[in-house]
């Protein structure tokens, strides 16, 4: 059998014959002809490959990359530094298969990789429990929440303003799925300000730092949900974890999170991948699958995936979660960037983010027109307010090669004179400093009534 | 674990299940050949007490190192108690499916469904050899 099989037109008329249609026509004969198009598709003329590479190329000219300005823009995915160790090891052809073996025993390195990158999530996350990554922080958001609702079996998620959009999005969409109701939790001052939470809450859902940069008193939220019997999911940014209490010491039940920051590329927002950590008594309503660490027959280490409980190998046509493929290898850069760091790397690469973040956000506030949105402590992210329009400030900022930030408005329409600023190790206390000039004179520059009567 | 087993005094369905019937209450388990074709078994769910279930329907899971299986129900009824020492010690399905493997015990609603349940004798016939 050949891999590809060419189809002639004799061929397809021993088709037809062979299944009695004497067109192809006749193929589509039970959809009724009021849902057909009856026109040609409204496409252009062909354009012969050059053409159409020479406009792709044109196209793909009008990216701006993280290399190509001083961009201060984060809100969920941030500039690191990608070392090169971890091409060099993910472009090996061992690792680069998207799924699963399904005889996964075969793949030891593969299962050694995701053993090593499991525990360095517990440490991170200070749970027992990881699996072996999901796709995405928002997916791992929603995936949380179905873990939260087998367990209780109660009918509402209390959702803080403060956790990303897109994860809030991801839940919902599950959740009408399941029929569970979401009520939001509203932010003050940038804080989460958890409501008064009923016996029919399954969970919590909180971010840490929120998604206005400030760090949440996880302590005091975890307990007011577990006082109400309701879990605590919180969607982490792993590198502040590194000087914050770990989200399992203050109690939550399921932690999970965005891995890009973690060795993966910005890569116009993908792929990346999800971690996701649980106290015991959940760890069977785990989606995804565990590998373990054991002894094989002559008594010599070896790896093994342990637990898989909601997946089709197992559950078969019951299964609950599909979470199998291919974040292994963004995964596998994940746990090659946090050892490449080191227990002590990843404290001073924390310490920078917030020394640095400190650093602007106290220059940024000296500005005329521009104020603090809130000031809770922050780790490597901050809100502000501008007296002029946030779009019309960032477009004059990038003219100048700085991109300041993240407009607040589009998401947030409270905040729409907001601006979220990140700053990375790769932005020096020099960015720092053209990024407050930029700002300056691009918020002074305001035009209207207001600069003609001053 | 041991020989295959289909103890007399019991009742049994045909998806594995047995039941021990005094009266109006009755004990609930799975069968040898059950545990058998399972394999290790690593994990068993415990349903609710209070938890109305049906007979032929699944009222809870066992999950081995193979896979997750439903428990089905041989007789309707209202779950009395559940057998909460196999959340520590699950394998005891395998190493006594009839003694300390049992599942639940149950407060039946209509205790003439046993009569369509089959003896020890039918059941063993229904395995083949």
């Amino acid at each position: 059998m050949t891999r590809y099989t060419s189809a002639t037109e004799a061929d397809r008329r021993e088709m037809l014959a062979e299944i009695g249609v004497s067109s192809i026509e006749d193929l589509f004969a039970d959809i009724p002809a009021s849902l057909r198009l009856t026109r040609p598709l409204a496409l252009d003329a062909g354009r012969s490959e050059q053409e159409v590479l020479a406009e792709l190329r044109a196209l793909a000219g009008k990216n701006v990359s993280t290399e190509d300005e001083v961009s201060f823009l984060g809100a969920g995915m941030y500039d690191h530094y990608i070392p090169a160790l971890i091409d060099s090891i993910i472009q090996r052809s061992e690792y680069l298969t998207p799924y699963t073996p399904y005889q996964p025993e075969i793949s030891q390195g593969g299962l050694q990789a995701m053993f090593e990158y499991q525990t360095a999530i517990c440490e991170l996350t200070g749970l027992p429990f990881s699996n072996a990554s999901v796709y995405e922080g928002p997916s791992a958001v929603a995936a949380a929440g179905y873990v939260a609702k087998l367990a209780t079996d109660r009918r509402k998620f209390v959702v803080s303003r403060g956790v990303h959009p897109h994860a809030r999005e991801s839940l919902a969409t599950l959740a009408h799925a399941w029929k569970m109701e979401i009520t939001e939790a509203p932010l003050s001052d940038g804080v989460t300000e958890l409501p008064q939470l009923d016996d029919d809450v399954a969970a919590v859902v909180l971010s840490q730092p929120n998604f206005l940069g400030a760090v949440e008193d996880l302590d005091s939220l975890t307990q007011a949900a577990h006082d109400a019997g309701a879990l605590t999911i919180c969607s982490c940014d792993p590198l502040p974890l590194a000087l914050l209490k770990p989200p399992g010491e203050c109690g939550v039940d399921i932690a999970v999170g965005e891995g890009q920051t973690l060795g993966n590329r910005l890569d116009f927002g993908g792929p990346s991948f999800g971690f996701f950590a649980v106290t015991e008594p959940l760890l069977r309503r785990m989606p995804g699958r565990i590998a373990g660490e054991t002894r094989d027959v002559d008594g010599k280490r070896g790896f093994v995936l342990t637990l898989q409980t909601r997946e089709q190998h197992i559950r078969r046509e019951r299964a609950t979660s599909n979470i199998c493929t291919a974040q292994a290898l963004n995964a596998l850069a994940g746990v090659i960037y946090l050892s490449w760091l080191g227990r002590r790397g990843i404290v001073e690469l924390a310490e920078l983010m917030l020394q640095r973040t400190a650093y602007a956000r106290a220059r940024l506030q000296e500005i005329d027109g521009v104020e603090l949105l809130h000031d809770q402590p922050v780790v490597r992210e901050f809100a502000v307010r501008l007296s002029a329009p946030v779009q019309d400030v960032i477009a004059r900022c990038r003219q100048d090669g700085v991109n300041p930030g993240y407009a607040l408005g589009k998401d947030y329409p409270e905040f729409a004179d907001g601006l979220l600023v990140a700053v990375t190790e790769k932005r020096t206390k020099a960015d720092i400093d053209r990024l407050a000039g930029a700002l300056a004179a691009a918020v002074a520059k305001r035009p209207g009534p207001v600069e003609v009567g001053a | 674990m041991a020989d295959p087993s289909y103890p007399s005094d019991l009742l049994y369905h045909p998806e594995h299940d047995w039941a021990r019937v005094d009266g109006d209450n009755a004990t609930f388990g799975i069968t040898w050949y059950a545990q058998d074709a399972l394999g290790e078994v690593v994990f068993f769910d415990p349903p609710k007490v209070g938890a109305e279930i049906s007979m032929g329907d699944s009222y809870t899971e066992v999950e081995s190192v193979k896979a997750v299986s439903d428990v089905i129900a041989p007789l309707s009824g209202e779950i009395v108690e559940v057998n909460g020492a196999l959340s520590e010690n699950p394998e005891k399905i395998n190493e006594d499916p009839y003694g300390e493997g049992w599942l639940v015990k149950v407060k039946l609603s209509d205790p003439s469904q046993a009569e369509s349940l089959m003896s020890a004798a039918d059941y063993e016939a229904t395995l083949g050899s």
